[in-house]
């Protein structure tokens, strides 16, 4: 009787052991496709998403947004799209995102994966506010940088003459005529990919992207010295030294050793 | 007609509450139907009252979300709807993989695959637990509710609603695992919703409950329920069933040609 007690016991002991074991690495594939799959970075989400991290944990995936859009540009992210799994986004060039006034897909959201306040100016619902991404323009096949006037993205921005601005230069190839450039500006761009709709090269040559991906930072260290407002951030900036054989000297003793202290 | 009725009728009752539900989230996107809209994760009933799955939401929380009221008051409504009344009545009542799990375990029956010797079955009912806290786990390590992301029962729901793309793919891998690999493999195994409803679903009234006295032993009831060791005590003793892994499908109570088990209330006054 003892001995069986004993060895009922191990065996549950064991049991539980194998479960853990086989948890662990059933955790481990599990965790690894979920890093595999939510790695695409390229993805247009509806206006008023939390950043990418926060928008996945809290969106969950019950399409109130697709539903709500009255142009059918969201869609939920169905298996084979490569892309994480019942979240939605939107394709501009198939369909983009008119930037209605009144953002009927924000509202319904009943996770706050989208965030009514990040579209409102002053309590109220204001698209121009939303950052879905920014237009960036391929100046290589966009014709308007060879010469030939087109200005489609220009017409088409609903907020033309702040997102995009059309520049105007000499075309030295002709000496008559002029360039028509279309200049994207992040700080009025929705990224609602109306322009990237209506792009007329074969694959548009004006598309969006995700801002974290398509915009740099100049960080505090470079201040626009000219900007009463710009310069307050250099406040921010944290004094940054690296000692090198060199710089462990003064400057005038580097200046006079000759080459010696570099070899 | 009327013995057919009652052979099936919880059956039917069943599979039109289960393809309805779908249809009114289908046309709730398709044609502007009012009635549902969302699906299974998260919905709006009437444009008004929120409905949303207590399992995604509790992975949410273990991912660090911050939880709207929204789905909180969604996730209580449902939390307290199955604890108090249904049980794990989600399973059988509202899941669409019930039904291809469903006609696996039927398929098993008239292919007689139950019969062929040593198909014992070598898993435990408690893995489900074990995927539970898994997706817990790895929700957390994850940062995302880590279940939802591969559940094929959202899959198949957002697939009727929003459009299937490979989402098919899921139901047939399911239903060959049922059928070939385990006898309700994938419903009383592993699937952690269906886990996460029997924990729920212990507590509520409406019970199955088996009448000795009327019963012949003939075991109808035990080869037709999915979760066949709810009903241990069958020809044994008159008891309910209390365990939370019965789906209060009905199917053992329509099978039965002796009136041996029939719906009751649990009392609330434990004797
Ligand atoms: S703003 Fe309008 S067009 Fe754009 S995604 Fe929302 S509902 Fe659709
Ligand atoms: S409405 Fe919100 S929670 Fe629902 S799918 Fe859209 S973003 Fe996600
Ligand atoms: S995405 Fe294009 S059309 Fe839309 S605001 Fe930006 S520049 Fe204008
Ligand atoms: S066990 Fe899972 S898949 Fe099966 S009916 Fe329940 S929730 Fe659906
Ligand atoms: S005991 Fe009856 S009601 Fe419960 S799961 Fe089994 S067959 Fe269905």
């Amino acid at each position: 009787m003892e001995k069986e007690q004993m060895s009922d016991r191990r065996k549950f002991i064991f049991d539980m052991a194998r479960g853990v074991g086989i948890a662990a690495l059933g955790g481990f594939v599990w965790s690894a496709f979920i890093d595999e799959a939510k790695a695409s970075q390229l993805l247009l989400r509806p206006p008023g998403a939390l950043k990418e991290k926060d928008f996945l944990r809290t969106c969950i995936k019950c399409g109130l947004c697709v539903e709500a859009c009255p142009y059918d540009t969201l869609v939920l992210a169905r298996p084979g799209d490569h892309r994480p799994l019942g979240t939605p986004f939107f394709l501009p060039r198939d369909v983009p995102c008119y930037m209605c006034p009144d953002i009927p897909c924000v509202p319904v959201c009943p996770s706050g994966a989208l965030d009514k306040k990040s579209v409102s100016t002053e309590g109220h619902l204001n698209i121009k506010s939303a950052q879905m991404g920014l237009a960036v323009v391929d100046q290589e096949s966009c014709i308007a940088f060879w010469g030939i006037q087109c200005d489609a993205c220009y017409r088409a921005c609903p907020i033309l003459g702040e997102a995009i601005t059309i520049e105007y230069s000499k075309n030295e190839r002709t000496g008559k005529h002029a360039f028509m450039i279309p200049i994207v500006h992040s700080g009025a761009c929705t990224g609602c990919g109306l322009c990237e709709h209506a792009c007329v090269t074969q694959k548009a040559s004006i598309h969006i992207l995700p801002r974290e991906v398509a915009m740099g930072k100049a960080g505090d260290h470079y201040i626009k010295g000219w900007d009463k407002k710009d310069e307050k951030r250099l406040e921010n900036a944290k004094e940054i030294k690296t000692t090198t054989e060199i710089s462990k000297k003064s400057a005038i003793d580097s200046l006079n050793s000759g080459m010696k202290d570099l070899y | 007609m009327a013995k057919l009725w009652n052979k099936y009728r919880y059956l039917i009752l069943r599979r039109i509450v289960q393809i309805s539900l779908l249809v009114l989230y289908f046309g709730g996107n398709a044609w502007g139907l009012k009635i549902l809209r969302g699906d299974l994760s998260a919905s709006k009933i009437f444009n008004m009252i929120p409905m949303s799955d207590p399992y995604a939401v509790l992975q949410m929380l273990a991912a660090g979300a911050v939880i709207s009221a929204d789905l909180l008051l969604g996730a209580a409504i449902a939390t307290l709807f199955y604890m108090l009344i249904g049980g794990r009545a989600f399973c059988s009542w509202v899941c669409p993989i019930n039904m291809v799990t469903d006609a696996a375990s039927y398929a098993r029956r008239v292919l007689k695959i139950d019969n062929i010797k040593g198909t014992r079955q070598p898993a435990s009912r408690n893995i489900r637990y074990w995927v539970l806290v898994l997706s817990l786990v790895v929700s957390a390590i994850m940062g995302l509710a880590a279940f939802e992301f591969i559940s094929p029962i959202s899959m198949v729901v957002r697939g009727v609603v929003f459009g299937i793309g490979f989402g098919w793919a899921a139901v047939v891998v399911i239903f060959l695992f049922d059928l070939l690999v385990l006898k309700n493999g994938w419903c009383g195994h592993v699937c952690p919703l269906g886990g996460f409803y029997s924990l729920i679903g212990k507590f509520s009234f409406i019970r199955v409950h088996h009448n000795e006295a009327n019963c012949t032993a003939c075991m109808k009831c035990k080869v037709v329920c999915p979760e066949s060791q709810v009903l241990y005590m069958v020809g044994k003793e008159s008891l309910p069933v209390l365990s939370g892994e019965c789906t209060n499908c009905a199917r053992c109570i329509e099978v039965c040609d002796d009136d041996a088990l029939g719906f009751s209330i649990k009392s609330l006054i434990k004797k």
